[in-house]
């Protein structure tokens, strides 16, 4: 009798594989399909020159811009559904995913531009434009250029085309941060022509070898800023 | 440095005592049963704009009669309802009549919440008085002309509005009459699923038949149990699961239903959730349905064309979550086989396909998994292509989808 049973659980088990559909991973990459299909398996960025890497980024910046497209102060109306109804612990979670992922840079853009584009691109970069108010951007993002910690972003390794129209967002209102928002105030000081040097000359940057964030900035942050700190 | 050290070891222990919550241990019992109420009665969905300090007002509460801003129910006395005693509360929730005596619009459920006894309508009381008063001005509505004039408030509440209580059925047990008590007083499901007339009343006769959402174009599915219905195949313990988690196996919270899940359904007892489980799959007996149209259907010439299509789009982008068969991944990934929630009116599997997404975080599942959005990969006519081919496979009878049904609701609803 005993036998008997023991034949069938045997074959049950050689049964169960034949069967059933392979089991759903019980992951995090599994889990967030719906992010890594716009940006890649890894963060990378997607191809269409537009759905960003976020890859590497600062874990406390992702989390802040999710919480902005949640919250209502960053509208895409996309990534605004994605996260309407994921709740902080989630969200800081999937930030620290995306935060820790190295995919290599692609080569990075070729952006035609003016002698003075270039010129002008890089001058507001690194020195910014004390009469018009305008801080150099290094001041914050760092002197490579590559973020500093815990929360503000790298400006080399983006796409031209997102550089631009985040500043735009930031004109017309339709990308912003909690109070104060630096760069809401830097942005509407920016004309049209700025934009495009900047975005042009910080695409065509090529990449340092060492792209981590750096651990503390520079000088003091030239303007009050709500989502620099910890 | 060791000032500021001192400091931190002073301030930190008094700013962390600060913003905790009181213990529900500490707090008066009919406070911790007026959170819970509340939360069922979902206040702070409308109450709350979005990003805003909790039930401070000013969420624009959009009808096709224009829109109407959620008011501030904090306790602050000048903009909040700080001066409101227990009687003007019970007021507003039973008659729908602000203190002061104004007419209160029928955004406000209160033709559902007029069924909730004094005694839960206190305890809602009871808790709003303790939560943070917020000083934020209420917004004028801003609705069209003639809806814009007060007074026709009079005659709409002369036409279709009847005070009363939830009156038991001695018939029935328990278990169903408080399930009948949640599902058409508090929880006013009734106010989505059900359809309404052209002034806004919901038709009685109608319960729970399912509805298309004015403005958010949502079509809130028919909750009956049996053939034809949403909740065909539904068990009690399915329904609880749903509505605490937000996943089952015939389908997920998805549109406004996953903010309603997330807001204030999760928060339900094993006891509520059962009691509406219960009450939802035996109904008191209605009307027929007048079912509501499936959006735009394919002519016979394309329905064919479009299933052919429709079947290799869904082995290449759908079947590695959804099966083979459309038999789905337990709690994981839906069914879609035999899932009511695909058909009648098409435009939730649209939605569904173009805007993928997560169920919300629960407290049963607080790391939903997720749908990859197809609206920047699919053209309108491979989504009607895809959910044609879903609608009328593995026994699913749906009509098939015109190309022109996804074109009409490809941008991102608003939120």
């Amino acid at each position: 009798m005993a036998m008997r049973w023991m034949i069938v659980g045997w074959l049950a088990l050689l049964a169960v594989p034949a069967l059933a559909a392979p089991p759903v991973p019980d992951t995090l990459a599994q889990r967030i399909k719906a992010c890594t299909s716009c940006h890649g398996e890894h963060g990378e960025g997607g191809a269409n020159g537009y759905n960003p890497r976020i890859a590497g980024k600062p874990a406390l910046y992702l989390y802040r811009q999710l919480l902005n497209f949640r919250d209502g102060r960053r509208h895409y109306p996309l990534m605004e559904h994605m996260v309407a109804r994921l709740d902080d612990a989630y969200l800081r979670e999937i930030a620290e995913y995306f935060a820790a992922q190295v995919p290599p840079h692609p080569a990075h853009a070729v952006v035609a531009l003016t002698p003075a584009q270039r010129q002008r691109g890089e001058a507001l970069v690194r020195h910014g434009d004390a009469a018009r108010k305008l801080p150099p951007c290094q001041a914050c993002h760092g002197e490579r250029l590559t973020g500093v910690a815990p929360a503000v972003p790298a400006l080399v390794g983006l796409m031209p085309d997102y550089i631009s129209a985040q500043l735009g967002a930031w004109r017309s209102h339709t990308r912003g941060a909690p109070a104060p928002d630096c760069m809401a105030t830097i942005a509407a000081r920016l004309d049209k022509s700025d934009i495009a040097a900047i975005a042009g000359w910080l695409a065509s940057q090529p990449l340092p070898a060492d792209m981590t964030p750096a651990a503390t900035p520079t000088e003091p942050p030239p303007l009050e800023c709500g989502s620099i700190g910890p | 440095m060791r000032r500021w050290l001192l400091m931190l070891v002073f301030v930190l222990p008094m700013a962390a005592a600060q913003s905790l919550p009181t213990p529900a241990s500490t707090r008066a019992a009919d406070v911790v049963q007026g959170e819970y109420l509340a939360r069922i009665g979902d206040c702070v969905a409308c109450h709350t704009a979005r990003g805003g300090k909790p039930l401070a007002g000013g969420r624009a509460i959009a009808t096709p009669f224009g829109s109407i801003y959620a008011p501030n129910i904090t306790p602050d006395v000048e903009t909040g309802i700080g001066s409101w005693q227990r009687q003007d509360f019970r007021h507003a929730m039973h008659n729908g009549i602000g203190r002061g005596g104004n007419l209160l619009y029928p955004a406000f459920p209160f033709p559902s919440f007029t069924r909730v006894s004094d005694a839960d309508v206190d305890a809602i009381y009871a808790w709003l008085r303790t939560v943070p008063a917020v000083h934020n001005e209420n917004t004028a509505p801003d609705l069209r002309w003639p809806y814009s004039l007060r007074p026709l408030l009079m005659v709409w509440r002369g036409l279709y509005f009847q005070p009363g209580v939830y009156r038991p059925d001695p018939s029935r047990g328990a278990q169903w009459n408080r399930g009948a008590y949640l599902v058409e007083g508090l929880g006013h499901c009734n106010g989505c699923h059900t359809p309404r007339n052209g002034l806004g009343a919901i038709q009685a006769s109608q319960a729970l038949a399912g509805a298309m959402m004015p403005v958010e174009n949502w079509y809130a599915p028919d909750l009956r149990p049996g053939a034809g219905g949403s909740l065909d195949g539904w068990s009690v313990a399915d329904i609880a699961g749903f509505l605490q988690s937000g996943v089952s196996r015939h389908g997920n919270a998805f549109g406004p239903m996953a903010e309603v899940v997330q807001r204030s359904l999760q928060y339900l007892s094993d006891a509520d959730a059962h009691a509406i489980g219960v009450y939802l799959l035996d109904p008191p007996p209605r009307a027929p349905v007048t079912p509501t149209p499936p959006g735009l259907v394919a002519p016979p010439s394309q329905a064919r064309n479009l299933f052919d299509e429709g079947e290799t789009i869904y082995r290449q982008n759908c079947a590695d979550c959804h099966g083979d068969d459309g038999q789905g991944a337990g709690l994981i990934y839906p069914a879609l086989a035999g899932n009511r929630g695909l058909l009648g009116p098409d435009v939730n599997a649209i939605r569904a396909v173009l805007l993928g997404g997560f169920t919300p975080s629960t407290r049963a599942n607080p790391r939903p998994y997720s749908m990859p959005p197809f609206a920047p990969v699919l053209s309108d006519r491979e989504v009607a292509a895809v959910v044609t081919f879903i609608r009328r496979s593995w026994g699913n009878q749906g009509s098939a989808v015109a190309p022109a049904s996804v074109a009409r609701n490809r941008s991102v609803p608003p939120r």
